[in-house]
């Protein structure tokens, strides 16, 4: 190990340690999406508002939390670290533009997964800092009241339309995200990888449609 | 044909170097890209200028010795060819050709468009080899060996190490070289006896040397001339993790996780 830095980490750890960590948001975002979508019930915020309060009281959940803020830090760190590493490794760069074929949207995963970060800045301004205390919540609207919070914040366009935008780029993120996640673990196979990257799209198509869905229903229909 | 070049010149590792622009004329459409960059460097050296460096040697697709980022891609804009299988009737008339060496922190140009990828080679002492005894030949056929591991073997053997795909890589990685290496081992019965040894012991020295991380854009593989799949890089992967976790702990040497 002589021309460059010694390693706590392997390369190929630490973008699996990334793509695990990626892929356990993967799966909570099926389950955000979930609760999100009894926004739409015609109910007066009933079933939304039950889940929200099992989702706030279980403790369970209050554990598995803490994983996820666990999760979403390392993800990121790794991803922002592995980014600058791979910057480093061309000092000197090309004069003309690369023209190779790349699979879409790979060579745009950080600048992607910043505006999905810019976006959870806000989100948690928005909810979560509201729900723990941190922020006064907006007048006549109850602490731990997510319906009527959600109804006030999406009865704004501009809120609504940040929403959309950072849903799409999670969307663009995703579409890379999950296929890759896969081969980074190995799991790459003439027989079944073509599988994969289908379900990688629908995935992305679902879950960031899913959300969007959420605005555009108040916006046309309410 | 005629054509404007914009050559990446050095004179040695420490100079700072930049575009040059040449005009090429009276190319035949049928002459190679190096006959074409031949042709250039007989009327520098006739005005008494220095000629053009580039690496080449057999000149038909196998040794790995060409190299040349063209207009943005590694062996030029044909699919799984060599810069020394490229022929100029790939171009447009009067087209401006991009020139430049392959571009990554461990591979530093020596001069012009030559790259010292001697980092290739540290990899390849690492592990990317079979430890035989010498003595007398064994009997052909006396390990047998499954048809499809052998031709997975062989398409992961392809690979000439040229390093196309580090300079086309948008994070510099060495991943489908190593793959490929990994692989070809990983699958014969004969490789298989070293293979977590080698698995790690290649790896490691890959980071050592500055190498990118893989993030999975696969321009390697649309860029190789010997069209190595990515498929190999989960297989490094998959054998590289399985060494990790179950491999015993070696008594010589320890590796980083
Ligand atoms: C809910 C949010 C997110 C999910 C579900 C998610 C999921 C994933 C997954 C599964 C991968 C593939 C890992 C691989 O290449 O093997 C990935 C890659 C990546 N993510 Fe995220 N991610 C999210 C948010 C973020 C954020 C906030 C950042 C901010 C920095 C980020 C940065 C990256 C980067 C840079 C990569 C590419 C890494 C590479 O391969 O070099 N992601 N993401
Ligand atoms: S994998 Fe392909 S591009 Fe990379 S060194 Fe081998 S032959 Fe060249
Ligand atoms: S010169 Fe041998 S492969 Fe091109």
């Amino acid at each position: 190990m002589d021309r460059s830095e010694r390693r706590t980490l392997s390369s190929i750890t630490g973008k699996v340690i990334m793509a695990l960590a990626g892929l356990f948001l993967v799966v909570f975002l099926l389950v955000h999406l979930g609760i999100n979508l009894l926004l739409l019930a015609d109910d007066g915020g009933r079933a939304f508002t039950g889940a929200a309060t099992f989702m706030a009281t279980n403790p369970v959940i209050r554990i598995a939390e803490v994983v996820l803020f666990g999760g979403f830090l390392i993800h990121m760190m790794f991803g922002v670290g592995v980014s600058i590493r791979n910057r480093r490794s061309r000092p000197v760069r090309y004069q003309h533009k690369s023209k190779s074929e790349t699979s879409p949207l790979s060579k745009y995963m950080l600048h992607s997964g910043i505006i999905v970060f810019i976006f959870l800045v806000l989100h948690f301004i928005d909810f979560y800092f509201i729900k723990v205390g941190l922020v006064a919540p907006p007048a006549g609207i109850e602490r731990h009241d997510f319906y009527h919070r959600s109804l006030l914040l999406f009865a704004d366009k501009g809120y609504s339309a940040v929403y959309l935008v950072g849903f799409l780029f999670l969307g663009f993120h995703l579409n890379h995200a999950v296929q890759a996640a896969f081969q980074t673990i190995g799991m790459n196979h003439s027989k079944y990888i073509d599988g994969i990257k289908v379900f990688s799209m629908l995935y992305a198509i679902i879950v960031a449609g899913g959300f969007m869905t959420i605005p555009l229903w108040f916006i046309l229909f309410r | 044909m005629i054509f404007t070049l914009k050559i990446w010149r050095q004179k040695n590792a420490s100079d700072k170097g930049g575009l040059v622009t040449y005009k090429a004329e009276d190319i035949s459409p049928d002459s190679s890209f190096f006959e074409m960059l031949d042709q250039l460097n007989q009327q520098l050296i006739a005005k008494g200028e220095d000629p053009v460096a580039f690496d080449h040697d057999c000149r038909e697709g196998i040794c790995g010795t060409c190299s040349l980022y063209i207009n943005g891609r590694p062996h030029g804009p044909l699919k799984g060819t060599t810069t020394c299988q490229l022929h100029m009737r790939s171009f447009r008339n009067g087209e401006t050709i991009y020139v430049e060496p392959w571009r990554c922190g461990a591979f530093p140009v020596i001069k012009d468009l030559i790259v010292d990828r001697s980092a290739f080679d540290t990899i390849i002492q690492a592990g990317g080899y079979v430890s035989v005894n010498s003595g007398g030949i064994p009997d052909a056929n006396t390990i047998p060996v499954p048809k499809l591991d052998a031709d997975t073997a062989f398409d992961a053997a392809a690979c000439i190490g040229c390093g196309a795909c580090v300079a086309s890589c948008p994070n510099a990685s060495a991943m489908l070289f190593v793959g490929a290496k990994v692989s070809h081992l990983a699958l014969l019965p004969q490789g298989r006896v070293e293979a977590e040894h080698r698995v790690q012991k290649m790896v490691a020295t890959m980071d050592s040397l500055g190498f990118g991380n893989c993030s999975n854009t696969y321009a390697c593989e649309a860029e190789c001339p010997k069209e190595i799949a990515v498929t190999n890089i989960a297989r490094m992967n998959r054998e590289f993790l399985a060494a990790k976790i179950f491999a015993e702990k070696e008594k010589q040497i320890s590796f980083t996780l």
